[in-house]
């Protein structure tokens, strides 16, 4: 017996999108489906390698004949619906969702968000400036990474990535409830006291930038961070025999922060405190020491 | 009392930046250029050979430097200093897994791969705390506990891996043959073999059997101190699983009969038929992230590369045509023997590439003593190591897995792309580089145009590499070895010839281990009355040479730690710093509590050699199979401070 197990081959699910006669394999959600058909659906509290939490709706769809609106992240394709990505009715639901989390939170380090806010035509301002629910200062408590909950959607993908989903470690968890409701430790604690083991697993995930690398935070107080001058090369972790693939995000010859491939086998995405930390040896100097 | 800055950096390193060279013995290193520096590290390879021989050379190769630099690193062994004497740093953690899993199955790689830890029944992890050392590697094992896989911890620790467990087998330590005999015997008694796959597939199982007979669960349990029940129910579990993965580390590797150990574990395999199969396997997890690759490159005194046999002549036949070269039909000497010819005057120049054995090998004080005995040394590094202190050159190099191009190989056997994202600083130029410069020097002109170019050459002698070219690396996130064709991919596990019928395509029946129980060699008696055992902390490294330059908030330094009711049957408490002894040397550490530790037993690390240096008490007692040492069992006591002198000499 050498039982090799072959997935089976998998169904395609035939449906109509904006239109489109569409085939997608089955399991797919409607976002596989508009993302493969190269539509612009935005998301925020989806994530490659999380399950869907429906958290924020950003990227709700009309389906024909539903009475509410689908959120395409979660919503798997059936065979025979009517999918329609541009309504009105979408649009609308979209514009309200990112003026109520651009009044209520800072986006400004989301990727695309100002993109989206002036495609939908959003206008969060219309809120007041009272409408912001935190106004606290970043939490900078150890070397590594800060916290910063004045940009936080509550989207959940961090308490995921630490918890059940992939660390395990549980460090972080949703306190309170709707308008109290925040991301925090236990008892609200220092990071140096909770379970965290500084794996950064919950960085990457974050969709706003709440969660980020002390050097990408530092370096944009200073006004240095700079994207479009970074490179990204994929490596492979030093560390141990496992043999992590980590992206080098690097500026200026200095590494300035390290993600992994989602869909890498070895990680899906995640590291430990070693590969996402430990590259301060490399350069001339002794930076971290320093 | 010593207060420790939680989170900052222990001893810096800077990174070496320019050449150094020493103009006498016992002088200082001094700058010099790299034209100084290479033709002096070459004058003395070539003078030692001319008068002493080509074995009086040695190449200490590197297990975190790229597969490419390994095969340059052998090749200039073998080709231009005309020995075998080539070996790195595996050999002092994972030579046992290589040794066990050929010895068995022919090939060194650990059997299935992380996605099968997912989707397996059962999984025993044996002396690995890889919540700790291999974080990622457990966080499959988690996938796998989710999907409804039962975990088995065994470990003389209770670590932060046995809180996932279904069970915990808390073994004393060196006690591992013992507890697999018995798990053994209990599969047999239990009529619970697979005879099936033992026949087919397997030889030496009356021997196995009686072998095992012995250690019946009741002597089991007086050996290894775990309980009776325990055993049987691991047992059980493990037989009846449909497919199971058992996985290791230096828990098994790092004792005086490592290798037996590791056998110990594949007879298990061997009798339920855990292996061949999707989901059913055996897991070394390596401590480094080219151990693997290291052995694979052929920087092995007993394989050339693709890990094929030095003594066979066939084998040899091919080398020497694509080499142009004669290559002795002998083994050469591994690091262990290395270093003891450095003591009988027979090895008088090392080249050492990106190793610190002044630091890692057991006995320090010993390997610094032999090492200074060495007419030439020449180390290349990033860092200016104790060893590199020790040098008549010292080379300054890249940083392989960031600042060069190349592969490396993965505990699952999967070669990946490593690639340059950061220019080196200062004047530091990469392994292959100055290696091809050297060769240069002693008359070889090695044109590599660039790392694809050396892994193309290695692809052209090793079939099992043959398929992998760096495109389909790059579009597949690595192969797994073995990749023979350019076209197909083999198998995640390995070894599912076992479970052929027809003979002609099963090959080579793999053969169960005999092995015996030992001891540990450090007993522990009335003076010596704990037993030390060494292992990781989650966010440090090896010797902290790479670790201890970044600001980990988890880290508290180097601490003996001790059980509760040791700390207060020895009357200290946390932070008091005390005497650590061995029969080979003392240091003083402040005392940790960690109540997952049992009376009788103290941990540390070696991540802090220079607060506290752990290796000035581990024994050099070695695996005389894989040449491996014992650092997870030494006996000691510790004293309170101040110790007073008169007690002993
Ligand atoms: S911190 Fe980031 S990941 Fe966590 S809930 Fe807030 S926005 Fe989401
Ligand atoms: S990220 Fe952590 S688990 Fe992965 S290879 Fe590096 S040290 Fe090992
Ligand atoms: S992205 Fe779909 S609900 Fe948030």
């Amino acid at each position: 017996m050498t039982a090799v197990p072959l997935d089976p081959p998998r169904r395609l699910v035939e449906f109509e999108l904006d239109g489109e006669p569409t085939r997608v394999p089955d399991g797919s959600t409607i976002l596989d489906a508009c993302r493969s058909a190269g539509k612009d659906i935005p998301t925020l509290c989806q994530g490659e390698t999380l399950e869907p939490k429906n958290a924020c709706r950003v990227c709700v769809v009309e389906v024909e004949g539903a009475r509410t609106l689908a959120p395409a992240c979660s919503r798997k394709a059936e065979p025979g619906m009517t999918v329609r990505t541009d309504t009105e009715r979408a649009r609308h639901s979209r514009k309200l969702v990112l003026e109520l989390l651009a009044s209520a939170t800072d986006l400004s380090t989301t990727p695309r968000a100002s993109e989206w806010i002036k495609e939908y035509g959003a206008k969060p301002d219309r809120f007041g400036a009272e409408a912001a629910t935190m106004n606290e200062p970043p939490k900078i408590d150890n070397d590594l990474y800060v916290r910063d909950y004045d940009k936080c959607i509550l989207c959940y993908k961090c308490v995921d990535a630490c918890g059940e989903q992939w660390q395990n470690s549980f460090a972080i968890s949703m306190a309170g409830r709707g308008f109290d409701a925040r991301i925090s430790t236990e008892h609200d604690a220092p990071l140096t006291d909770s379970a965290c083991v500084y794996c950064g697993n919950c960085i990457e995930v974050c969709p706003t930038g709440a969660l980020s690398f002390k050097s990408e935070f530092d370096m944009r107080e200073a006004g240095t961070w700079d994207e479009e001058r970074q490179t990204q090369t994929t490596t492979v972790c030093a560390y141990c025999g496992v043999g992590c693939n980590l992206t080098l995000h690097v500026q200026d010859n200095e590494i300035v922060k390290v993600s992994s491939p989602l869909d890498n086998p070895v990680t899906h995405g995640n590291l430990c405190i070693k590969g996402r930390f430990g590259y301060q040896h490399v350069g001339g100097g002794n930076p971290a020491g320093a | 009392m010593r207060q420790r800055d939680r989170g900052k950096p222990t001893k810096e390193y800077p990174r070496l930046t320019h050449p150094l060279v020493r103009d006498e013995k016992g002088g200082p290193l001094r700058r010099a250029t790299w034209e100084e520096a290479l033709e002096k590290a070459t004058e003395g390879f070539r003078r030692i050979k001319a008068e002493h021989g080509p074995d009086a050379f040695g190449m200490f190769s590197c297990a975190r430097a790229t597969n490419e630099m390994n095969y340059v690193a052998q090749k200039f062994t073998r080709v231009i200093m005309g020995t075998h004497n080539v070996d790195s740093c595996n050999r002092t953690c994972h030579a046992p897994s290589v040794a066990g899993l050929s010895a068995a199955f022919g090939s060194g790689g650990g059997t299935s791969s992380y996605e099968e830890v997912e989707s397996t029944d059962l999984i025993v992890m044996w002396g690995s705390n890889a919540r700790f050392a291999h974080p990622i590697f457990f966080q499959h094992v988690l996938r796998g506990i989710r999907n409804g896989a039962k975990m088995y911890a065994v470990d003389p620790r209770r670590t932060s891996t046995a809180e996932w467990a279904e069970s915990w087998l808390g073994l004393n330590v060196g006690t591992d043959i013992p507890l697999a005999h018995a798990i053994g015997r209990e599969i047999i008694h239990s009529g619970l073999a697979n005879h099936t796959f033992i026949e087919r597939a397997t030889t030496g199982f009356e021997e196995y059997k009686a072998e095992v007979e012995p250690w019946t669960l009741s002597a089991a349990e007086k050996v290894t101190g775990v309980p009776a029940d325990a055993i049987r129910d691991l047992a059980h579990a493990y037989a009846t699983a449909e497919r199971a993965q058992l996985c290791w580390t230096l828990g098994i590797t790092e004792h005086h009969n490592g290798t037996d150990n590791v056998r110990a574990l594949i007879n298990l395999s061997l009798l339920t038929g855990h292996v061949g199969r999707y989901g059913a396997g055996l897991q070394p997890l390596r401590g480094q992230n080219n151990v693997q690759g290291g052995g694979d490159m052929g920087a092995i005194p007993d394989r050339l590369p693709g890990f094929q046999n030095v003594l066979d002549p066939e084998t040899r036949a091919k080398f020497e045509a694509a080499w142009e070269t004669t290559l002795e039909p002998r083994h050469g000497r591994n690091l262990t023997m290395m270093f003891e010819a450095m003591e009988t005057g027979e090895l008088k120049a090392v080249y050492c590439i990106g190793e610190n054995p002044a630091q890692s090998e057991a006995d320090t004080g010993q390997a610094v003593e032999r090492m200074q005995k060495l007419e030439h040394l020449v180390v290349q590094d990033i860092f200016l190591t104790r060893t590199a202190e020790l040098a008549d050159v010292v080379l300054p190099a890249t940083a392989a897995w960031c600042e060069t191009d190349g592969t490396t190989t993965n505990s699952e056997r999967r070669v990946q792309r490593v690639r340059k994202a950061v220019n080196p600083p200062g004047e530091a130029r990469e392994d292959i580089d100055i290696i091809c410069d050297i060769a240069a020097r002693l008359g070889h002109e090695w044109k590599f145009a660039d790392s694809e170019a050396v892994w193309d050459e290695l692809r052209s002698v090793s079939p099992q590499h043959y398929g992998m070219t760096y495109d389909r690396l790059a579009e597949h996130q690595g192969i797994q070895w073995p990749c023979p064709s350019t076209d197909k991919l083999e198998p995640t596990y390995m070894h599912g010839r076992l479970w052929e019928t027809d003979p002609a395509k099963r090959g080579t029946p793999a053969p169960f281990g005999i092995v015996k129980h030992d001891p540990p060699v450090d007993l522990t008696d009335e003076d010596y009355p704990l037993r030390l055992t060494t292992g990781r902390r989650l966010d440090s490294y090896n010797t902290g040479v790479q670790s201890g330059s970044y600001a980990s908030p988890l880290r508290r330094g180097e601490y003996v730690e001790l059980c509760p009711e040791d700390a207060e049957l020895y009357g200290v408490e946390v932070n008091e710093e005390v005497q650590v002894t061995s029969r080979r040397g003392s240091v003083v550490a402040p005392v940790w509590i960690d109540r997952a530790l049992r009376p009788g037993l103290a941990f540390m690390t070696m991540h802090f050699p220079d607060e506290v240096d752990t290796n000035q008490l581990t024994i050099e007692s070695n695996c005389p199979i894989a040449g491996t040492a014992e650092f997870k069992a030494s006996a000691i006591r510790i004293e309170k401070l101040p110790v007073e002198a008169a007690v002993r000499s």
